[in-house]
C-alpha cells in the first residue's frame, strides 16, 4: 500500500451562515432519507401502526362509542393520523441519541459546519418519512370506510398540520434525546409521555363522555386541539378556534423546543 | 498573528467529570509540523485531551490554542483547521464509504464535485475502493479504522489529531498509517498522536509526553526521555516450563541485579528479566556464565539500548510486574 494523496480541493468561502445553514441542512437530510429503504424495518414497522389502530378501534371498540354527527369510521382517522404522526416523529429523538452513542455526533462537531443542521437535517428527513406514512394511513382509512368530504382547500390545511404536528413533536423527541443519551431510553420516555396524551385526547373517543376535571384538560391539550382541527378539515366542518389553535400549539411548542435542543446540542451533546 | 501561532498550546488543563478528576494542570505545546505523541497508561486522560483540542468538550479550567485559536471562544474556526481520528469510528454505519467521505467532504465546504473526487481519491489510498460502496455495517474492524482516518484528511488539516490510529490494524495497514503520518508532516502538518505501540510513537514523534492522571509525568525527545531512564539493558530470556518457575525468576532476577545499576523487571509473561547494565568489560559472557553456573536455563541474553518501553515502564506506575517488583522499581530520575 502506497500513500500518495493528491493536495485537497479548496473550500467555499465567504458565504453567509444562513447559506451554510440551508446547505448543511440539505446534506444531512439527504443522509437521513437514504436511511429509509436501507432499514426498512422502521418504515415498515411505523405504517403498521396505523393499521393496527384503524383495525383495533374501527372493530374493537367502534362499536360501543358513540359519535354524534358523523359515522365512527370519519371521526376515528383524524385521531389515528395525528397519533401516527406523533409516533412517527419520535425517530427524530431516537436516531439523535444513536448518534450521540455511536460518536457520529462528535465527528459532526469537529467539523466546520453549521450545528443546528445536525438537528434539523435530521428532523427534515423525519417529516418525509412521516407523509409517506400520512399516505398509507388515509388508504388504510378509505378501505374501512373513511369518507372525507374536504374540498382541495381542506386536504392542504389537514396535510399541512399533520406535517407542522410531525416537526413539532420531532422536536420534543430531540430534546428528550439530548437529555436522556441513550437510543433506548429516548424511544421509552417519549412514548411516557406520548400515550397518556394522545388516549386523553379526542384522538379516539369524543371527550364528552370523560370526567368533568379530565375532560377540561382534555378539550384544550394539543392533541385534541389538533385532532379537532384535522377532522374538521378532512369533513369539510368550521373548525372553530381549533383551527388556529393547532397551528398556534404546534408553533409554540416548536418556539420552546428548538432552542432548548440546539443550545443543549451545541453545549452538551459529547459524551 | 496566526502564522507565527504554534499548532497547539495547552495551559495548565483542569477537567473533571463529577468526582473524577481526569486532567489535573496538563500543559504542553506542538511547534508548528511537528509530531507530539501522548503516551500513558489506560485512563491517564489522553481521549479526554483529545477531545478538549478537537472543541468536543467543555472544560473547568485552562486554555487550549490551536494555531493561537481558543477553542472555546473560536471553536468554528479551530474546527476549520483540523482533522479528527478518535479513538473509537465515527462513521453513519447506513452509508457507503463513499458516501460518508462526500458527506463529510460537503460539511468542510467544498464544492459537490469536488467532495467527490476527493472521497474518491482517499478511497484509493487508503485501499478502500473495492468496497466504496457498501454500507459501511458491512466493514471489518479495520476497514473502519481506514475509513474514519480517511475522513480525518478530507481537507488537509493544520492540526491532525489521531487517538489511537493503529489499533485494530494489520501490519500492512499500520506501516500505510505510519508513512502517511510521515509524509503529512513533511508537507507541514502538524500532529497530536496518542499510542500504545511505543516503538510507532518512537518513530513518528518528535515530542513525547507522558502522562499519568491527568497530568504530565515526562516531557522530551524521545532520545532525552531514554536517556533519562539510563543506559543499556541486559535482557535475559529465560527456558520456559521450568518446574519451579517462581524460585527460577527470582533467582535470576538476583543474579542479574549483581550485574546491573538498578532493579530488575520482569516482562507480563514473566519470561523476561530486564537491568540497566553497568559498562563492566565482558558483561554478557560473564552474566552467561553465572547463569550457567546456577543452573538456570535461559534461551538468549543480551544486551540493547532503552527503548520507549523501558521509559514508559519506569515513569508510570502500570508496570505488568509483580507486586515486589514494583516497589523496587525506582520512579526514575524525573
Ligand atoms: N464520560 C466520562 N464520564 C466519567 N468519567 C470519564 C468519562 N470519560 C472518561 N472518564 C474518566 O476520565 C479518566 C481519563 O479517561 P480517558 O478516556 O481520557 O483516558 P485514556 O488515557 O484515553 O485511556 P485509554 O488508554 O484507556 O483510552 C478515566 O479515569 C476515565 O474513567
Ligand atoms: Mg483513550
Amino acid at each position: 500500500m502506497s500513500v500518495s494523496i493528491d493536495p485537497a480541493p479548496a473550500r467555499i468561502l465567504r458565504r453567509s451562515r444562513l447559506h451554510w445553514m440551508v446547505a448543511d441542512t440539505w446534506v444531512l437530510t439527504q443522509r437521513s432519507l437514504r436511511h429509509i429503504p436501507r432499514v426498512p424495518e422502521q418504515l415498515i414497522f411505523a405504517t403498521i401502526n396505523p393499521v393496527i389502530f384503524v383495525l383495533l378501534f374501527r372493530f374493537v371498540f367502534g362499536g360501543a362509542i358513540e359519535t354524534p354527527g358523523m359515522a365512527y369510521e370519519d371521526f376515528l382517522m383524524a385521531g389515528v393520523l395525528v397519533q401516527t404522526v406523533a409516533f412517527g416523529a419520535v425517530n427524530s429523538g431516537v436516531g439523535l441519541a444513536e448518534d450521540m452513542e455511536r460518536g457520529l455526533i462528535d465527528r459532526f462537531r469537529s467539523l466546520p459546519m453549521s450545528t443546528s443542521a445536525v438537528l434539523s437535517g435530521r428532523i427534515l428527513a423525519d417529516v418525509t418519512r412521516n407523509s409517506l406514512i400520512i399516505v398509507v394511513g388515509i388508504l388504510i382509512g378509505f378501505v374501512v370506510g373513511f369518507r372525507p368530504t374536504a374540498g382541495p382547500a381542506g386536504w392542504i390545511a389537514a396535510i399541512a398540520l399533520l406535517l407542522l404536528v410531525s416537526l413539532a413533536i420531532s422536536w420534543v423527541s430531540s430534546t428528550v434525546g439530548l437529555l436522556v443519551r441513550s437510543a433506548e431510553a429516548t424511544q421509552s420516555a417519549n412514548y411516557l409521555w406520548l400515550l397518556p396524551v394522545t388516549f386523553a385526547s379526542s384522538a379516539f373517543v369524543p371527550t364528552e363522555s370523560m370526567p368533568s376535571g379530565l375532560r377540561a384538560f382534555a378539550d384544550h391539550q394539543p392533541v385534541t386541539v389538533v385532532v379537532d382541527a384535522v377532522r374538521a378539515y378532512l369533513m369539510d366542518e368550521p373548525p372553530g378556534w381549533q383551527g388556529w389553535g393547532a397551528f398556534a400549539w404546534c408553533l409554540l411548542i416548536i418556539a420552546v423546543c428548538a432552542p432548548i435542543a440546539v443550545r443543549r446540542f451545541r453545549f452538551r451533546a459529547s459524551r | 498573528m496566526s502564522r507565527k501561532a504554534a499548532a497547539l498550546v495547552v495551559d495548565d488543563l483542569h477537567k473533571s467529570y463529577g468526582d473524577v478528576d481526569a486532567i489535573r494542570g496538563l500543559s504542553f505545546t506542538i511547534p508548528r509540523g511537528t509530531v507530539l505523541g501522548l503516551l500513558g497508561s489506560n485512563g491517564a486522560g489522553k481521549t479526554t485531551t483529545v477531545r478538549v483540542v478537537s472543541t468536543l468538550l467543555p472544560f473547568d479550567r485552562g486554555t487550549v490554542e490551536v494555531l493561537g485559536r481558543d477553542v472555546v471562544h473560536e471553536a468554528r474556526a479551530v474546527r476549520a483547521e483540523i482533522g479528527l481520528t478518535g479513538q473509537y469510528a465515527a462513521l453513519d454505519e447506513h452509508l457507503t464509504a463513499h458516501e460518508n467521505l462526500e458527506m463529510i467532504g460537503r460539511l468542510h465546504r467544498l464544492r459537490a464535485g469536488d467532495a467527490r473526487r476527493r472521497a474518491i481519491d482517499l478511497l484509493e489510498n487508503f485501499d478502500l475502493i473495492g468496497v466504496a460502496e457498501r454500507q459501511v455495517k458491512t466493514y471489518s474492524g479495520g476497514m473502519r479504522r481506514r475509513l474514519d482516518l480517511a475522513a480525518s484528511l478530507i481537507v488537509e488539516p493544520a492540526l491532525l489529531i489521531l487517538d489511537e490510529p493503529t489499533t485494530g490494524l494489520d501490519p500492512a495497514s499500520r506501516r500505510m498509517v505510519r508513512k502517511l503520518v510521515r509524509d503529512l508532516v513533511a508537507a507541514g502538518t502538524s500532529v497530536l498522536l496518542t499510542t500504545q505501540y511505543l516503538d510507532e510513537a518512537d518513530e513518528l514523534s518528535d515530542d513525547i509526553v507522558v502522562m499519568e492522571h491527568g497530568a504530565v509525568l515526562a516531557h522530551g525527545t524521545p532520545e532525552m526521555l531514554k536517556k533519562q531512564v539510563g543506559g543499556t539493558r541486559i535482557e535475559a530470556h529465560l527456558t520456559g516450563d521450568h518446574p519451579v518457575a517462581a524460585a527460577r525468576e527470582v533467582l535470576a532476577r538476583e543474579v542479574l541485579e549483581r550485574f546491573g545499576t538498578g532493579p530488575a523487571r520482569l516482562s507480563a509473561d514473566r519470561r523476561v528479566v530486564t537491568v540497566p547494565a553497568t559498562k563492566e568489560p565482558r558483561l554478557l559472557a560473564r552474566v552467561v556464565r553465572t547463569l550457567d553456573d546456577l543452573g538456570i536455563a535461559i534461551d538468549d541474553v543480551r544486551l540493547r539500548e532503552p527503548t520507549l518501553d523501558d521509559v514508559f515502564l519506569t515513569l508510570t506506575s502500570a508496570q505488568p510486574t509483580g507486586a515486589s517488583a514494583d516497589s523496587r522499581a525506582g520512579r526514575g530520575p524525573l
